[in-house]
């Protein structure tokens, strides 16, 4: 573990104009501590901020100068203490000077020497907009070079991220640029990466927060033909970060017990269908498969004789247009094909065929057994990965294509033998039309919004927030979803407000309604409100906020009233809605008023029937509410008003059908006897004649 | 699928799929096969493959057993009756003469394929004259029509289940032409008429029969003297008819052993666009891994299924507990403890729908850019009226305008952020290629993205590349090792065809697994053409020079293999190390559990054998390879 520890400096621009995205370079480095805690416990994290108030560090004792730097923390291996630091980050009043990233560069020589090679990192935020000192002597070049060639020495990488907002307003576009000049130089001479940021979001994700060497999962020869043989490493490209494995947990060990593991063990039993209390041991069991309805076992020596048995290899098939293959068919994550590190003819081969392949447009087809003993082979697509820096190589993006035995070959309709009434006409196409362009996430000239590489997983930043809250206060709840990180998951409102008129028109062009001959009940209601989502009002542009909402109201506005035709239906729809509790409340009044009337403006007995019904349901209903009261002081009402308009024989007919108050046994609230209930009806019998 | 003791916090999305592999009642299918008994089907002969002659019974009889092979795959919830008429013996319910059901035991009439079905009927040739016999059902004179008999059977068969939930079909294995041939004047008209009658009626019941004539080069099975009639062809179709039979006789023979899924919905989902205005879709899977289907345990002494019990202990305590409700992460030297409700309330960070967040040019999205299959999506005014009509005019925009959806889908068990990728219909001469509608593309996130080509770039110098006679070169090369027609569909995994042939095989106690091709290999013969292979070399020739063969054999031996040097050095060193140790003795007197697991190591690292697993494993693994 130890041995592959990564040393790290954190060297934060706190200056003024960083203030405004301070919080969010907070949360990218706390997640990036708070990641470490979990998969890399071992490495080591310093923090220095540059552009503070006060001085407080090394260089200035003992050569001088470094004003505004501070050193936060001492490099250290990764603790709670380190994201504490993190998230109470000092506002600086002075402009900062990145170069002071020496500071940084010293701690990890003075700590490391020439040992873990390769494995230190500088990792630098600022929004590089404010000059740089002059150096005591030469140019500013020659400084940059002198570092540079230091770090190149003691195999220190670092990387940048420049916070760049919407250019414009106060900024000294001389300076910006000599600045980007001199970081370029960095790059330029050293393992450094420099990344530009635009927004808020973009910053989250610049970041990468987990650090996973990577493995190949092939070595080997790509054949060409048994004749021309390329050697190739294969690499994952993408992989999903899974949400952390967690422990399940006993609570059964006593308080008072210090050593208890509270670890939950799972065991699984193998148990005859016939006999449950028999145990089958493990050598007893056998695998099976179904063939039709029969199970047939397969001995793993069958299986091991019998099954498919490739050989390791990866295999040209040929070259076909790249529009044979629809982005669609790719079916897992992808992997990176580059030529063999230090093999030049290699690289050129590789070099050549992409490069080939992108001027013709055609991609190759290959089959792949990554692994000897490889039970299945793998069919994909190669397609050329240009570089356009010359430091990079070219090389190939692999993806998975389906087998015949994987695609599901389902018919639907063309669009065009749709009714006419499904075709947009001329005027709706042009809306849509401005929308597709409008509402755009990548516009010429600007940060492409929600590059996959640059946009961070908003639960997993969710999920280690709380971690961290849960951490200090184990009953912490969820905390709301962060606004920065809203612009994942919902529309970014600057970029819907500026595009008002064309969403309005869009709008305006198309109507949808909720299908009217649709039951209501079988209708989905929009339900679930995202958790944290409850700052919605007081987020972004309100006006949509508000549109979204009285749109939802909208579409529930259906059952709102108890009609005369289905008044049971409507009760229960209403009942079940659940935007405002008050629904409820107001469905009870209503049934009530339907069956007075009901009961009152009838005269035969063909009413009582519809006027039961309603009663039945207006009884479940307040059982389920727990509402018990409502529905018995209801009755007694309605007993009442029989009563008062000599309705005995409706009340008879009650009776008949046993409907009763409703007692304890049904609603725990109730006030009624079960006995009660039931001599409620026959009691009030006599009274009436 | 295999129990796998740390599924249980598996992310739920792996669940979504699951669904896919439970087969729907509603998309059943059932199948009467009939078959013609006569004798002339015995008598009648064609060249069949290997060019031997073959009575037209036993294509018709090899058919139904192939495709009663491939169907136990695909779909094994169709349900088949195998139905001879003109036959000697009777049996069937209405006990009428000329019809045979043939059946095995356990097993109703129309019922499900068995095994035992399958292997019986693979050798029904060898008895079925003896137990069904032949014997030609129509004569003159009797009132016998075994044609009509075997309708009537048929229908019978097909009364099971209603025919909405259910696919009815007859399929007609014949080779005479003219059924009532022998029969003159009014008889042959009144039995012509009751059998077309009976025909009609089972049509009328939703029932559709289906004819595969058989015939022979020199005489033509003439199906206008009368089946045309019996299944209803028009005068223009009956032209038609004759090839499309033998086609589909030939697709019956050469079906891919390929599960089949009903079409049905995964989810509704509802697309929220902007201001509140939202359209209802439904998604499918249309591309999805398919696996050789789940693992069943059973007691190999019984061959009875097993029942897997999970039960969760307190290790604490030992108590037994039910599945717990908290979860822990240990974070700075403590148990951090999440309840089950908190960890769904993190992932739902959205409402469960796709919410618009704006578009790209398709150029934005990268080849890499994908994580899992994709997830087709098509609109549906079943609920919001007016959803199609919105559908269709972004997909149009869309594909005009080269652009792409980005939207966050909310579902709960995946949330991400998606591509909707608007796709054409694709048709072709067999029908849809590609329906329209979009595709779901699952994005990665910034940390799922790895950077391979930064992690291999050089610091100072440049890397080669190639010029413009190397990429030249290439170019030549590509365009001779062209696949013109290539189509995803094309190939089957073979890993999955030799998992049906072998669990045939097992099933049915066949002889020998029957060997499987694998389609893909790469075409040698095409690759040795002339024109390829020079093309070959001349690539070769301008980026490795005459240094080819050089350079794979050094390189092979060279720096790249240094890994497998190290093994090798390390297998040599545990040789000798091993040496110093009387293994035999030990074992016998049980004295291996006293040594260390690195001195175990040593002897399994000199014979080569894995070194994995708990000192037991290793010390039984060496016992194993002593023969103790």
């Amino acid at each position: 573990m130890a041995r592959n520890r990564e040393g790290l400096v954190l060297l934060l621009d706190v200056g003024p104009s960083m203030h405004k995205v301070l919080p969010e370079v907070q949360k990218i480095c706390s997640m990036l501590i708070q990641k470490k805690l979990i998969y890399r416990k071992f490495d080591e994290v310093g923090i220095v901020i540059f552009g503070a108030e006060d001085t407080d560090n090394e260089l200035t004792i003992e050569v001088g100068g470094y004003e505004h730097v501070v050193v936060l923390r001492n490099i250290k291996v990764v603790d709670g203490d380190i994201v504490e630091a993190l998230q109470e980050l000092p506002r600086g009043t002075v402009a900062g000077d990145y170069l002071d990233a020496v500071v940084g560069m010293d701690m990890l020589i003075k700590k490391y020497q020439l040992t873990n090679k390769g494995k230190k990192r500088i990792c630098l935020i600022t929004d590089a907009q404010n000059p740089i000192k002059d150096p005591y002597k030469g140019t500013k070049d020659d400084q940059v070079s002198t570092i540079a060639v230091q770090m190149a020495a003691h195999g220190v990488r670092m990387e940048t991220i420049i916070v760049r907002g919407r250019l414009g307003e106060d900024i000294d576009q001389r300076i910006v640029d000599e600045n980007d000049h001199l970081l370029h130089l960095f790059s330029e001479k050293t393992s450094a990466k420099t990344v530009y940021v635009e927004s808020p979001t973009s910053l989250l994700g610049a970041l990468r927060t987990r650090d996973i060497s990577p493995v190949t999962i092939f070595r080997g020869d790509l054949e060409i033909s048994p004749k021309l043989k390329i050697k190739v490493w294969v690499y994952k490209k993408t992989s999903e970060e899974k949400f952390p494995t967690l422990k399940k947990y006993s609570d059964k060990a006593p308080p008072t017990d210090k050593y208890a593991t509270h670890e939950v063990k799972v065991d699984y039993e193998y148990k005859s269908v016939e006999d449950p209390s028999k145990v089958i041991p493990p050598n007893q069991r056998i695998k099976g498969y179904r063939y039709g309805p029969q199970v047939v076992p397969i001995s793993s020596v069958e299986w091991d004789a019998f099954k498919f048995k490739p050989e390791k290899s990866v295999k040209l098939l040929g070259f076909t247009n790249a529009s044979n293959i629809l982005r669609h068919y790719y079916m897992k994550d992808v992997n990176i094909f580059i030529a063999e590190p230090g093999n030049a003819r290699a690289a050129i081969a590789v070099s050549a065929l992409a490069r080939a392949m992108k001027e013709l447009n055609k991609v190759a087809i290959v089959r792949c057994v990554w692994r000897q003993g490889q039970g299945s082979v793998v069919l994909g697509v190669l397609t050329p990965n240009l570089s356009e820096k010359d430091k990079t190589p070219d090389s190939f993006c692999f993806n998975v294509l389906p087998f015949a035995e994987d695609v599901r070959e389902f018919q639907f309709p063309s669009f065009s033998n749709f009714p006419a009434s499904w075709q947009p006409s001329e005027q709706e196409q042009q809306a849509a039309d401005n929308l597709v362009m409008m509402l755009d996430l990548a516009p010429p000239g600007k940060e492409e919004a929600l590059l996959p590489e640059f946009t961070p997983n908003p639960i997993l930043e969710r999920f280690y927030h709380h971690l961290e809250l849960k951490s200090k206060q184990p009953d912490a709840a969820v905390p709301p979803l962060d606004r920065t990180l809203k612009k994942i998951t919902e529309p970014d409102p600057q970029l819907f407000s500026e595009s008002k008129s064309v969403i309005e028109a869009l709008c305006k062009s198309f109507e949808v309604k909720e299908n009217p001959k649709l039951k209501k009940s079988t209708r989905r209601l929009l339900q679930e409100k995202p958790s944290g989502s409850d700052d919605e009002g007081g987020y972004g542009d309100t006006s949509n906020a508000l549109a979204i909402k009285s749109d939802e109201s909208q579409l529930l506005a259906k059952a709102d009233k108890i009609g005369d035709l289905t008044p049971v239906q409507d009760f229960e729809a209403m009942m079940s809605r659940r935007d405002n509790p008050d629904w409820v409340a107001k469905a009870i009044k209503d049934m009530e008023n339907k069956i007075c009337n009901m009961v009152e403006n009838c005269k035969g007995g063909d009413n009582y029937c519809k006027a039961l019904e309603c009663l039945v349901a207006l009884r479940k209903g307040c059982i389920l509410e727990q509402e018990p009261k409502q529905f018995n002081d209801f009755l007694h009402h309605l007993f009442r008003l029989c009563q008062e308009k000599k309705l005995g024989n409706f009340w008879e007919f009650l009776a008949s059908k046993e409907l009763t108050l409703i007692s304890t046994s049904e609603a725990i609230d109730s006030e009624v006897t079960e006995d009660e209930a039931k001599n409620f009806l026959v009691k009030k019998l006599p009274k009436l004649e | 699928m295999e129990l796998d003791p740390d599924d249980i916090f598996k992310d739920d999305e792996d669940d979504s799929d699951s669904e896919f592999y439970q087969q729907r009642e509603s998309s059943k299918e059932f199948v009467v096969y009939l078959v013609d008994a006569s004798p002339k089907m015995f008598s009648t002969t064609c060249p069949g493959e290997d060019q031997k002659n073959e009575t037209h019974f036993h294509i018709a009889v090899s058919c139904i057993a192939q495709s009663l092979k491939t169907q136990i795959i695909n779909r094994s919830y169709d349900e088949v009756a195998i139905c001879f008429f003109n036959t000697r013996e009777k049996r069937n319910l209405q006990d009428v003469n000329g019809v045979f059901v043939y059946n095995v035991v356990e097993r109703e009439y129309l019922d499900r394929p068995t095994a035992r079905l399958i292997k019986d009927f693979d050798c029904i040739e060898e008895s079925f004259m003896k137990d069904i016999g032949s014997q030609y059902g129509i004569l003159s004179g009797s009132r016998e029509n075994s044609l009509y008999n075997a309708l009537w059977v048929a229908q019978a068969l097909l009364r099971k289940g209603s025919s909405r939930t259910a696919h009815k079909r007859i399929l007609l294995f014949t080779n005479e032409d003219d059924p009532f041939g022998s029969i003159k004047g009014a008889a042959k008209a009144d039995m012509t008429r009751t059998t077309l009658q009976r025909a009609k009626d089972a049509q009328d019941l939703g029932i559709s029969i289906e004819l595969l004539p058989l015939g022979r080069p020199d005489e033509e099975f003439n199906v206008s003297l009368f089946y045309a009639q019996l299944i209803g062809l028009e005068d223009d179709d009956a032209a038609q008819f004759m090839p499309s039979a033998g086609q589909k006789l030939e697709d019956m023979k050469d079906q891919l052993r390929k599960q089949m899924f009903a079409k049905r919905i995964v989810r509704r989902i509802t697309l929220l666009i902007a201001n509140g205005l939202s359209i209802e879709l439904n998604t499918y899977a249309l591309i999805r891994p398919t696996t050789p289907g789940a693992i069943m345990w059973l007691d190999s002494v019984t061959n009875r299924p097993l029942k897997t019990e999970r039960s969760f202990i307190c290790a604490d305590t030992g108590a037994l507990m039910h599945e717990p409700r908290k979860l822990s992460q240990s974070y700075k030297n403590e148990n951090i403890i999440f309840s089950v409700e908190e960890l769904s309330e993190i992932k739902r960070v959205s409402t469960g729908h796709l919410r618009l967040l704006g578009f790209k040019p398709l150029s934005c999205l990268k080849d890499y850019h994908n994580l899992r299959p994709s997830t087709f999506v098509f609109p549906s005014d079943k609920e919001v009226v007016g959803s199609t009509r919105i559908f269709i005019a972004l997909h149009r925009s869309m594909l005009r305008l080269n652009r792409f959806a980005v939207a966050y889908c909310g579902s709960s068990f995946h949330p991400r952020l998606v591509a909707l990728v608007a796709q054409d219909e694709i048709i072709s001469a067999g029908g849809q290629v590609e329906p329209p509608g979009m595709h779901m593309i699952y994005l990665p996130y910034t940390d799922d993205v790895r950077l391979i080509e930064e992690f291999h770039s050089e610091s100072n110098v440049r890397v080669p590349r190639a010029t413009d006679d190397h990429i030249k070169k290439a170019a030549d090369l590509i365009k001779r090792i062209y696949l013109k027609d290539f189509s995803v569909c094309q190939f089957a995994n073979p890993a999955l065809q030799r998992h049906y042939a072998m669990l045939q095989a097992l099933a049915l106690e066949e002889e020998e697994i029957p060997d499987t091709i694998d389609e893909t290999l790469p075409d040698e013969e095409g690759m040795a053409r002339l024109g390829v292979v020079k093309a070959i070399e001349e690539f070769k020739l301008s980026v490795y020079g005459d240094k080819y063969d050089e350079e794979s054999n050094s390189v092979g031996n060279g720096k790249a293999n240094e890994a497998s040097k190290k093994r090798k050095a390390a297998a040599e060193n545990a040789a000798n190390e091993s040496a110093n140790y009387d293994w035999a003795d030990l074992a016998d007197n049980g004295q291996l559990k006293d040594l260390t697991v690195a001195e175990l190591k040593l002897y399994l690292t000199a014979h080569n054998l894995p070194v994995s697993g708990k000192k037991e494993a290793l010390i039984s693994r060496i016992l194993t390879h002593m023969g103790k």
